[in-house]
């Protein structure tokens, strides 16, 4: 299990960010992701491997509308 | 054309610093044109824009003005950066009226050229009151010093021909098109209260007219029930600094760091130089926000036939510039050019339809159940020509067609039209009925509020359900996005001041899906900081647009990211670069709460703005209907068991339904509670004096409202 935006959610081996993204359909284009408080660039997105038990925060960057 | 009615001659005022220093007045029963000094009390309370408006405004009407009251205004004002050609977003014009839809102030801002030139022309904010006997049009002509008011009866009403012959009819010669802005409404604004005005600009690589709205609240109906077909304003001459500013090198700077940063990331983040505000609509339906079938639901499949890529690629011209004002690089005002008409009276015209914005796919589209670009896009121009609301309108007619598909109203009552959800040839009709003032579509002019009283005690329509389901706050219609999930959003909509128009507040991400503010003091603290930033905008003359659907390319990096503070500190610069003020981003946000609450205490003043006008229909907070529920069901059961300990595997459906409503709507009395405090409100909605006066608002003229009601 690990946290996304503070709430739990489902944990696979060798989940990426990028697999994080599509499962949780966060299309967003303004979006940032740390990861235990880390940024996580997007070029990274692809390869960058979640742990059981990280704490995953993705940041829609618009207060917008 | 027109007999002239009256002529005055004036001295264009000097503009120092953003302002001229003079406003105009004019009073249509009695032909009555006078210059009022703008004064620095004005200027220290109000900054300008939509603050002067609502000055103006208050002084005005009595508490027992309507909108239809001779004594009621039109106030317009640009606020002092409008007119600025070196930043994006800064030819707004800030319109007021006392609402016909609310009864209380509205407010609604559009782009085009109008704000602009008329400032230029040596006007900070401009009055209309009384009525004219018959149809008149006023001309301001800046270059010359000169204001018209002449007679209009014989010119035509919709505004795509109207603007286009009256811009012709101004103009010296092709070259002078875009010099001349023209206001209108248009044949349906008479016969609903949901009229909007179209603000003009010309488009010399397309030539021809083009619109921007301000669209909110009826000022359309009041302009055509003062008799206004038209206001038109000329100015020759804009150059870079007709504002005087105080500090163009800094201006410049600014702006050119801004420029760089639209022509370097535009194309990666929001795209609005390609489709505009209409480039969320996927989005919206993936995060399950775009209202759909009278806000049911927050998207649907079918969806992806009206996505952005299709506007892109089969409608919208790409590769013009098209902003709504000079110096603007967002350029976001897309429009579908040589469009085909296919009903209504200028069927098998082709015109240019400006837009879609986002709005309007998700108003006229999915929440009509309308996935066909082609109607969308008709509906949309004669929304425009027509002069109606299409926010108003469509979520008014998504209200129909749920009330229809409930069996709460049928063909007896329509007059035949089966408005069900997804007849795009019903809704053109029922428009083209509205502008002819005939039929259902004069009803549906109404807009919902009156609609839920005739459909209940004329047609014997359920008033519970119809409460529940009809979108609508203080008497306006909500504007499009889905938002039972997001508390936050919830109070955004139904705790604005003019009525449920996002503009206020868009917190849907911070709240629902960031998690950023759980609590409700971190909700009742961005429903504070939000709508105060926000309301900045429309006193100083700017498009909130260039805030944030474009941010630097480090904003991640910030403390604050959703508040986008690089560019809240291009605006104190720019601020204090035009008008040699110093002020800081603190004191910006001031600046709007004086405003913010002077407003508030208006609408208190005239009937309005107590708690008991904030509650929202129930579909804003939860699932009406067990459809609704059944949408969302592990969501709704997994809320039963962690928040009420409920097991939903012993419920009924029914008796789900009925606990979650108990839940929510406990949680949006709590959210009152905290926003009121925030906002230094009693828990019944009234500003406090000691916040007034803590703001330097406490005038003899709001004391004398708010005091007895403490």
């Amino acid at each position: 299990m690990i946290k996304v935006n503070t709430e739990d959610y489902p944990w696979h081996s060798g989940m990426t960010v990028r697999n994080l993204l599509d499962e949780k359909l966060f299309t967003f284009r303004h979006i940032i992701v740390r990861i235990n408080g880390k940024y996580v660039p997007e070029e990274d997105y692809e390869h960058f491997t979640i742990r059981d038990g990280d704490d995953v925060i993705v940041l829609h960057l618009i207060a917008g509308g | 054309m027109g007999t002239i009615l009256k002529e005055y001659k004036y001295t264009p005022a000097k503009i120092v610093h953003g302002y001229s220093g003079k406003s105009l007045y004019i009073n249509l029963s009695d032909l009555r044109i006078e210059e009022k000094v703008v004064t620095e009390f004005m200027k220290e309370k109000f900054t300008g824009g939509k603050g002067f408006d609502l000055w103006y405004l208050w002084n005005a009407v009595t508490p027992e003005t309507r909108w239809n009251s001779p004594e009621n205004e039109i106030v317009m004002s640009v606020g002092p950066l409008g007119g600025i050609t070196q930043y994006s977003g800064t030819g707004k014009t800030l319109v007021a009226s006392i609402s016909p839809l609310t009864d209380i102030p509205i407010d609604s801002n559009a782009g085009g050229y109008f704000g602009p030139l008329l400032k230029f022309s040596g006007w900070d904010a401009f009055e209309i009151q009384g009525k004219a006997e018959k149809d008149i049009i006023i001309f301001i002509d800046g270059n010359n010093g000169l204001i018209e008011i002449k007679e209009a009866e014989e010119y035509p009403e919709d505004s795509h021909v109207l603007a286009e012959q009256l811009t012709r009819e101004y103009a010296e010669d092709e070259d002078d098109m875009v010099n001349v802005s023209v206001v209108s409404s248009g044949s349906a604004a008479k016969h609903s209260l949901m009229g909007l005005l179209n603000f003009s600009f010309y488009d010399p690589r397309r030539k021809t007219v083009r619109f921007k709205q301000a669209a909110r609240g009826g000022l359309g109906t009041i302009l055509r029930d003062k008799k206004i077909k038209a206001l038109v304003v000329k100015y020759k001459g804009i150059t870079p600094n007709l504002n005087n500013a105080a500090d163009l090198a800094t201006i410049n700077k600014v702006g050119v760091k801004y420029h760089k940063q639209m022509h370097d990331l535009d194309s990666k983040q929001n795209k609005m130089r390609q489709i505009g505000t209409a480039n969320t609509v996927m989005i919206m339906s993936q995060y399950d926000l775009l209202p759909t079938r009278n806000f049911q639901t927050g998207g649907d499949p079918e969806v992806v036939k009206i996505a952005p890529e299709v506007f892109i690629n089969e409608w919208l011209t790409q590769g013009l510039h098209d902003g709504c004002w000079y110096g603007c690089t967002m350029a976001c005002a897309k429009c579908a050019d040589h469009f085909l008409l296919t009903s209504g009276p200028y069927a098998g015209e082709r015109v240019t339809v400006d837009g879609p914005e986002y709005e309007c796919v998700a108003g006229l589209g999915a929440n009509l159940g309308i996935f066909d670009p082609q109607a969308i896009l008709e509906e949309n121009f004669y929304c425009d020509t027509y002069g109606i609301d299409l926010i108003s309108y469509a979520t008014t007619v998504a209200f129909i067609m749920e009330c229809y598909e409930r069996e709460q109203i049928g063909p007896d009552h329509t007059g035949g039209l089966e408005l069900r959800f997804g007849n795009a040839s019903a809704s053109l009709e029922l428009m083209h009925q509205m502008s002819r003032g005939e039929g259902f579509g004069k009803l549906a002019g109404l807009g919902i509020r009156k609609l839920k009283k005739i459909f209940v005690e004329e047609f014997g329509a359920d008033a519970d359900l119809l409460e529940d389901i009809g979108m609508e706050v203080k008497g306006l219609e909500y504007a499009e996005y889905a938002h039972k999930e997001s508390l936050a959003q919830q109070g955004g909509f139904a705790l604005a001041t003019k009525g449920p128009q996002h503009d206020e507040a868009w917190l849907i991400f911070m709240d629902m899906v960031n998690k950023q503010i759980p609590t409700f003091e971190d909700k009742a603290n961005a429903l504070y900081y939000f709508p105060m930033f926000r309301t900045w905008f429309g006193l100083v003359g700017l498009c909130k647009l260039p805030w944030n659907d474009i941010v630097p390319s480090d904003n991640y990096k910030t403390s604050e990211p959703a508040k986008v503070p690089e560019h809240v500190q291009n605006y104190v610069d720019i601020f204090n670069a035009v008008t040699g003020e110093d002020i800081d981003k603190d004191d910006l946000i001031l600046q709007s709460e004086r405003v913010y609450q002077f407003q508030r205490v208006f609408s208190v003043r005239m009937g309005k703005g107590e708690r008991k006008d904030d509650y929202p229909p129930y579909r804003s907070l939860g699932p009406v209907s067990a459809e609704e529920y059944l949408s969302r069901k592990e969501l709704y059961d997994k809320q039963l068991r962690d928040f009420q300990g409920l097991d939903p595997e012993k419920m009924s459906l029914d008796e789900k339904i009925a606990k979650l409503r108990a839940y929510r709507e406990d949680q949006y009395e709590q959210l009152m509670d905290a926003v009121y405090r925030r906002r230094g409100w009693t828990m019944n909605g009234i500003p406090t004096p000691e916040r007034l006066k803590e703001i330097g608002m406490d005038l003899p003229m709001l004391l004398e409202v708010v005091e007895p009601k403490q």
